[in-house]
């Protein structure tokens, strides 16, 4: 096949796509519950940094990724304390959440590891193969054979959300909570012990998304390794509309961006110039998609009491 | 016997200010029952204590005779009590059905029911004759169809004790008219309607009982029958209100205003007028008239300058004025009362001081150098409250803090003080008390006799008529009848509005 579709070059798009996709969805969870998260970033470098921490000192890759779930739900906590309980404005929490992260894992990698770029190798989560599954033509290889559990799971994420938030309780008081929270509690619904709920849902899938960057495609935590992959998995979730398909989409489409890239880098392009794609593609998709899709109403507003 | 509620000797005080004192309130089974008063005479404050949001001082409320505490919109849901508020509490984007359920969805094995849910609102849709398709999106409905997704999430809560929070504030005259069939029905079915309303024709028309308020007081309680609407304006007001309005002769003066060909499109571009010809002199008011969207905001807004006219003229005082910026054409005298007192009229957010200085702040009094001089601004802004008698709690009170009627006394004091050649007044009394519909309509007549001319547009044929010294008729952006208001009759009028009628000059 091309240099521009192969089965390599897709494997390659689902993997950088991963953390994306699960990262939106984090995001979904709390925009939809009517909180801004530009904390992503820092949920996600959190949790990468405890997951890998954990996996180090337990020797258990999965032990390690229960802890970047634990340190995305403690920075999740924090997010919604600071911007529900103590009513900040909800980006400036966000911000003041990523610039911590950033300086707070690089801090501590000095003290556990007296390293301050990198971790000791850590186990890492193995790729699998679903027996059966990888003899499905084509999407066999792609999917089930010899790939990292954390993807699978993340696929499944996307239609466990998508049923949440269409098919439940929860998930329509969610709905309605991010565009009339007023009409919300006119209708008798706890509107902030949901918006908690969110967040809280918010950081653990991103603590989930980052133990993939430090222990499922490598086996190291290197300083700042979330390098944008929060603030573009916000981008996957404009772009995917605030819904789990439409940002599962989005993000293949980021995903393959990003493994062109990669394939690229051996033509006689600059690389500077290769390096620009998935950011250029952000840029231009943001600016294209911008204006016709129409973000939750309430989204980012404080609820008066 | 016993009433399906009753509130007895309801007070409720917030601070200094007695919202509700010693009210009463007997709602009999199956019937409705009017509570009518000004805006701030305590209605809503009633509603909210029977709803549960307010918690009274002191008073008793017996549902079915049973003395019960309402503490809170949850258990006035479990009394059976429902309300549909005034500001409706839908979430748009969501369809019918998942408005309805919010709050109280039915689920089967933790997923949502919308068969089922779909279903009975499917049912109550048809029982009432309220035309909705439970999978619409509620945003795409107009507002009439709204507040039957309204009325349907009371339904579903079971209430047998509706109260309808000035029901008809947003509504058309042809979405009244089916929001009374829609009550008429619901009583037939045994089910009791409060309505709040200070609309006194209204009143007369769907009311069994009627429940006056004025200060917090219950001033009156009487039946449909033993109730005239001049008696319920002087209980409601606490004095007589004129109903006709007495005009000094005036000599009409130069033509102030000349329009001559005109077309244009409105600003959101789903009106437009064609061809209109018309003049205006000094000291008279020209009515134009017209059901809702026949034209009537292209013409506001090409005469103020808000959107250039495609074709023809407008003059004031004999000068084009045809494409001027609007800063350009009020420079020049033109004063402008807009249809949307909460859009164009004001910033909701704004206080008072602010507000009142709105379109005046590049005059030279009130400025210092390049900054506002506020003394002078407060000065003047006092002198208009009291000129005006406008209602306010302080001259830094954002403007969403008062009442539609003090807005609007606000607006027509900020246009009407620098002495404007001509007035545009659109939809000058929509949505206020009947004290200053009186109160705005005698200061429009006053300007006539200082030798304004006012360009006055509404949809209330009574005030056309009761005010105007020559009308237009538009119908479908032309103009379908001129001329003096007495050379034709109520019924000519109406079908003109209509679009049935022939030219007349």
């Amino acid at each position: 096949m091309s240099r521009f579709l192969s089965i390599e070059l897709i494997r390659s798009c689902i993997r950088i796509a991963t953390p994306l996709w699960i990262g939106a969805l984090a995001g979904i969870f709390s925009e939809r519950s009517g909180v801004v998260n530009i904390a992503l970033e820092g949920m996600m470098l959190a949790g990468a940094f405890g997951g890998a921490v954990v996996s180090l000192c337990s020797g258990q890759a999965w032990i390690g990724v229960l802890a970047a779930i634990m340190t995305g739900i403690a920075c999740g906590l924090f997010h919604a304390v600071v911007s529900l309980r103590c009513r900040t404005n909800q980006v400036i929490s966000g911000v003041a959440i990523n610039m911590l992260m950033s300086g707070l894992t690089i801090f501590l990698m000095q003290i556990l590891f007296g390293n301050k770029a990198q971790s000791p190798t850590a186990p890492r989560v193995l790729e699998v193969t679903i027996p059966w599954f990888d003899k499905i033509p084509i999407i066999g290889r792609i999917i089930f054979e010899d790939v990292s559990p954390i993807t699978l799971i993340g696929l499944l994420l996307v239609v466990v959300t998508h049923i949440i938030l269409y098919y439940t309780r929860w998930g329509l008081r969610m709905r309605a909570i991010s565009e009339n929270p007023q009409a919300a509690i006119a209708a008798g619904v706890h509107v902030h012990k949901l918006q908690y709920l969110g967040v809280i849902t918010s950081g653990a899938l991103a603590g989930f998304a980052g133990s993939f960057l430090s222990i499922g495609v490598l086996d190291v935590f290197t300083k700042n390794m979330t390098a944008g992959r929060g603030f573009m998995s916000l981008a996957v979730m404009i772009f995917g509309r605030w819904k789990p398909f439409g940002s599962l989409a989005a993000s293949l489409f980021f995903g393959y961006a990003m493994a062109l890239q990669i394939s690229l880098q051996e033509w006689q392009v600059p690389p500077q110039f290769v390096e620009m794609i998935p950011y250029f593609a952000t840029l231009v998709v943001l600016a294209f998609v911008s204006g016709k899709v129409r973000p939750p109403a309430a989204t980012g507003k404080l609820i008066d009491r | 016997m016993n009433f399906a509620l009753e509130a007895r000797g309801i007070k409720k005080y917030f601070g200094p200010v007695k919202a509700n004192d010693d009210l009463d309130l007997r709602l009999q089974r199956a019937t409705v029952h009017a509570v009518v008063g000004e805006n701030g005479a305590g209605k809503s404050t009633l509603m909210k204590i029977l709803y549960g949001i307010y918690q009274p001082d002191s008073g008793e409320i017996f549902v079915n005779g049973e003395p019960v505490t309402i503490g809170s919109p949850d258990v006035a849901h479990r009394l059976g009590i429902g309300m549909v508020h005034q500001h409706f509490t839908l979430v748009g984007p969501l369809s019918v059905t998942e408005n309805v359920i919010l709050g109280v969805e039915p689920c089967t094995r933790g997923l949502i029911d919308y068969k089922f849910a779909e279903q009975q609102v499917r049912e109550v849709s048809n029982r009432y004759n309220l035309t909705l398709e439970p999978t619409d999106i509620v945003e795409s409905l107009p507002v009439g169809l709204q507040q039957r997704v309204e009325i349907i999430k009371v339904l579903f809560r079971e209430a047998r004790i509706i109260i309808l929070d000035e029901p008809t504030a947003a509504l058309t005259p042809a979405e009244t008219s089916d929001l009374f069939r829609i009550i008429r029905d619901l009583v037939a079915d045994g089910r009791s309607v409060v309505f709040i309303t200070h609309k006194l024709n209204e009143v007369m028309e769907i009311a069994d009982d009627i429940t006056v308020i004025r200060d917090g007081r219950s001033v009156g309680s009487l039946t449909k029958d033993a109730a005239t609407e001049k008696e319920l304006a002087r209980l409601m007001v606490g004095r007589d209100v004129m109903f006709s309005i007495s005009k000094p002769e005036v000599t009409a003066g130069e033509v102030v205003l000349n329009v001559d060909n005109l077309t244009s499109e409105s600003v959101s571009g789903d009106q437009r007028i064609e061809n209109v010809s018309f003049s205006i002199r000094a000291g008279e008011i020209f009515g134009v008239v017209g059901v809702a969207g026949n034209g009537q905001d292209a013409l506001e807004e090409a005469v103020t300058g808000l959107r250039r006219a495609t074709q023809g003229r407008i003059e004031l005082m004999g000068k084009d004025i045809t494409g001027l910026s609007t800063a350009q054409i009020r420079a020049m005298g033109v004063a402008h009362i807009p249809a949307n007192r909460t859009a164009t009229g004001l910033v909701m957010d704004f206080p008072l001081s602010d507000n009142g200085l709105l379109g005046h702040q590049y005059r030279s009094i009130f400025r210092n150098g390049p900054f506002i001089n506020r003394k002078a601004v407060n000065e003047w802004i006092n002198r208009l409250i009291k000129d005006f008698n406008i209602k306010a709690p302080s001259l830094n009170a954002p403007a969403f803090t008062l009442s539609g009627g003090n807005q609007q006394k606000l607006i027509l004091a900020r246009e009407m003080v620098h002495e404007p050649r001509l007035l545009l007044a659109v939809q000058p009394t929509r949505g206020v008390d009947i004290a200053s519909i009186e109160m705005i309509h005698k200061a429009l007549i006053e300007a006539r006799s200082r030798g304004v001319a006012i360009l006055l547009i509404s949809n209330e044929l009574d005030e056309i008529l009761s005010l105007s010294d020559r009308i237009a008729v538009v119908y479908s952006g032309r103009i379908a009848g001129i001329g003096d208001p007495a050379s034709f009759t109520v019924e000519e009028i109406g079908l003109m509005m209509a679009g049935a009628g022939k030219e007349v000059v």
